[in-house]
């Protein structure tokens, strides 16, 4: 009965969504309040209807409700209620009803703090959010109804993917949805002004929150993705170069890209068009990576619903916004001309340069994630395209953008002098050069990856620290950095977190320690200084699981580092084994053992990494989220504090 | 009878990716078998390269690899060698020639276009072909000091 109510909620949704659609656009359209003013209940009532849903499929599962098909295929009464609740978002069709609740809680959001916006702009904004909500009921209730029935009900499931029965993995997907749809409101902002014809400072002041917001959330559900991957495949690696790990990390490019040009927009009233344009595509490459995920059309690990119904829907979804915001955009863009001037070097400039670094690696990422797809359609040739090459193609344009960056960012608004900015920067320089050096003495015949990245990390934290230095008067510098705008803290806190990274990344590629054996209890070997035993193997059970657990003792010079208990599970129901590596992390290491099989003469095949500065790869990330959320926090960007001001200054009527 | 599953279970369970009874001998071969390795596709799984692979498949490339390292085979050699067995499709880095230069050209030519782009755009904006001496108008600069107040 529940879950027929939550269908039921979620038709009457559709229903709403396609009101919302039609009635606030025609009213803006014509001037007529009331029909503009429907979209506020109306994006109430989206989200109340689709949050309503989504408790109904969530019940569905913590009561273990298995005549609904979705609970059977993915619960299973021995599962903990954590993971009972997670596997809501763990397969195709509850992960798309996860998505419609966001959509619908952004553009609830939009009315909420939307107060200040003019009422034609909001009453656009909240129809075009309407219109993708729409879109995505019809896609869940025509080709991915989560409230199926089965009739006679099983007596138990089949279990969630053993995979996804993790922390890391359980809230990756709420976080990346956050994102993706995050980054519809920037779609429906910039759709909405170029019905309406024109876009200026305040617009790219509104727009940044959102954007902030968005790339934020994207920012923690990838670092949560990439450090789940690291601890839970057994080889420590972070990053695949997958085609769903792609999906997400173009928009999340493209996000960055969007966030710096729409600075320029609000300062500056410069690039505008391609500010919108940038809206338009960050959106569309959202799309496409549900599309991609979907699909399946791209074979990949985490492609969970492959039906080819499906993929076509998703396409069309896709060509149909994306396509008809590029049409509007031909028509419109004219209208929108820039008004600032400023000299080629400036920090506008450097932002175009970060925006062309930035969209350019975006789009080496999407011809290598799609061109195995193109080349077999179109040249017939069956190829892979990995690792190996997004790196040798990725990695220069980030070198590059490490480069530059501390620069850019110091440089001032309208016309600035390269060297004024180099001098504030020398000292920075030379500790980052020292840095390098100091690297590249310490280890002997080996890549130039390392001292290259440790010099770059440097260099951008140290250009981070003194961007903040320099907002202040000789002698009074540390007084006055308390004082400082959050939205500052938060440009450095992000620049700073993305030197962390490089760094981390450069560390871990450039002295990883590997090694593999075999070991009998009692064992003993030597990696990295570190003196590593096997003490014993014993068989454990969990809540819904079974393992091999091994316990290792680190020692260094004789001193016992840690204990280390690594498994190898079996989820029964599932027929799955997952590894459970255990990790012995440190701010400068981690040590990774992972123990595999029973070997044949007796003894336990192990894997043991030392992983330098691993730690520095998600702390970045954290950093970057933080700046974000610090940038977000700052009174200028609350959403609409500014509108309210402009409000009654643009009282006249926009340019139609 | 929990045993028994234990055992059924983990008889049926992949095996590792590299496996100690794998590894060469002669530490510089290895280091060449790891680092081709990391370049092959392992065929029947998603995205993975035999060297970090579980399959059984992975395990007989890896093999196959070393094999042929030890038959004295160059680097270029054991890649042919290979392609030649599972076509272009095991290479995870694609080769350089035909259509594939569309793949290497495209981002550096996209690069060298926005930057052209850029610097003209740049030098339209330098050039300052504009209506007022800042670029705004008067009530435009009110209202965007208005809004830039606070």
């Amino acid at each position: 009965m529940i879950a027929e109510l939550g269908h039921f909620a979620l038709v009457m949704g559709f229903i709403v969504a396609l009101l919302q659609t039609v009635v606030p656009l025609v009213g803006a359209a014509r001037r007529w309040p009331g029909w503009m003013r429907f979209s506020e209940p109306g994006a109430n009532a989206l989200f109340l209807l689709t949050a309503f849903s989504f408790a109904a499929l969530t019940y569905a599962f913590v009561v273990s409700d298995f005549s609904v098909k979705l609970v059977w295929l993915n619960s299973h009464t021995a599962k903990p209620m954590l993971y009972k609740i997670t596997g809501v978002w763990g397969n195709h069709e509850g992960s798309m009803l996860l998505w419609v609740l966001i959509l619908t809680l952004f553009g609830a959001m939009a009315a909420w703090f939307g107060g200040g916006l003019p009422p034609t702009l909001r009453a656009r904004i909240l129809a075009v959010q309407g219109s993708i909500t729409a879109a995505f009921m019809a896609f869940v209730l025509f080709t991915s109804n989560p409230f199926e029935r089965l009739n006679p009900a099983p007596l138990n499931g089949q279990d969630l993917n053993p995979l996804l029965q993790d922390p890391g993995l359980a809230f990756h997907p709420p976080f990346l949805y956050l994102g993706y749809v995050g980054l519809s409101m920037a779609f429906s902002f910039a759709v909405a002004a170029l019905i309406e014809g024109r876009v200026d400072a305040a617009w790219g002041r509104w727009v940044r929150p959102w954007t902030l917001a968005a790339w934020v959330f994207l920012t923690v559900g990838i670092g949560l993705g990439s450090w789940w991957a690291y601890y839970e495949l057994g080889w420590g690696g972070f990053w695949f170069w997958d085609p769903v790990e792609n999906a997400s990390f173009m928009p999340w490019l493209l996000a960055v890209a969007l966030l710096h040009s729409s600075v320029v927009v609000e300062k500056r009233e410069s690039l505008k068009s391609w500010t919108v344009l940038l809206a338009i595509i960050a959106f569309g490459f959202s799309l496409l990576g549900a599309f991609i995920t979907r699909s399946g059309i791209i074979t990949s690990v985490h492609a969970f619903a492959t039906d080819p119904e499906r993929g076509v829907f998703l396409l069309l979804i896709l060509g149909v916004f994306t396509g008809g915001a590029l049409m509007l955009y031909a028509v419109r863009a004219r209208a929108m001309e820039a008004k600032g001037v400023f000299a080629m070097v400036s920090r506008e400039s450097a932002l175009v340069l970060n925006n062309i670094l930035l969209a350019v690696s975006a789009f080496i990422v999407f011809i290598g994630t799609m061109w195995p797809l193109f080349s077999e359609m179109f040249f017939d040739r069956k190829l892979s395209v990995g690792a190996p090459w997004f790196n040798a193609s990725f990695t220069p344009l980030m070198v590059l953008l490490g480069l530059a960056l501390p620069l850019g960012a110091m440089l001032p608004w309208k016309r600035g002098r390269l060297s004024r900015v180099s001098g504030k920067l020398k000292v920075v320089f030379v500790f980052a050069l020292a840095v390098g050096a100091l690297t590249f003495a310490l280890q002997s015949g080996r890549s130039a990856l390392g001292p290259v990245g440790l010099f770059l990390g440097a260099w951008l934290i140290g250009g981070a620290v003194a961007d903040l230095l320099s907002r202040g008067r000789k002698g009074e510098k540390l007084a006055r950095l308390g004082k400082l705008p959050r939205a500052d803290w938060g440009k450095s806190v992000a620049h700073a977190g993305l030197g962390v990274t490089m760094m981390g990344i450069a560390g871990l590629l450039a002295w990883e320690q590997e090694d593999i054996r075999v070991m009998q209890d009692g064992d003993s070997f030597e990696l990295a200084g570190y003196t590593i035993r096997l003490d014993s193997v014993e068989d454990v059970q969990g809540p819904n699981y079974l393992s091999t657990q091994g316990a290792f003792t680190v020692l260094r010079s004789g001193a016992i580092v840690s204990q280390l208990y690594p498994e190898k599970r079996v989820y029964p129901v599932a027929g799955m084994p997952t590894t459970e590596a255990a990790i012995d992390s440190g701010f400068l290491r981690d040590i990774y053992v992972v123990v595999g099989d029973a070997q044949e003469g007796g003894g336990w095949a192990v894997r043991t990494y030392f992983k330098p500065l691993a730690n520095w790869i998600w702390g970045g990330a954290i950093l970057m989220a933080l700046g974000g959320a610090l940038s977000l926090s700052d009174r200028r960007y609350r959403v609409g504090v500014g509108a309210r001001k402009t409000d009654r200054m643009s009282g006249g009527v926009p340019a139609e | 009878m929990k045993r028994l599953v234990f055992l059924l279970v983990f008889l049926a369970a992949p095996l590792w990716a590299v496996q100690p009874d794998e590894v060469l001998d002669d530490p510089e071969l290895e280091a060449r078998a790891r680092a081709l390795s990391q370049d092959l596709r392992c065929l029947v799984c998603r995205n993975e390269n035999i060297d970090d692979s579980n399959a059984e498949l992975a395990r007989d490339l890896r093999l196959l690899v070393r094999e042929r390292l030890v038959a004295g085979d160059s680097d270029e050699e054991v890649i042919d060698f290979i392609v030649s067995r599972y076509g272009e499709y095991v290479l995870l880095t694609p080769r350089r020639g035909g259509s594939n230069l569309i793949l290497y050209y495209a981002g550096p030519a996209m690069f060298i276009f926005a930057l052209i782009a850029a610097g003209l755009y740049l030098r339209g904006r330098s050039a300052g072909r504009v209506q007022s001496r800042e670029g705004l108008s008067d009530d435009e600069q009110a209202r965007l000091d208005e809004i830039m107040k606070d």
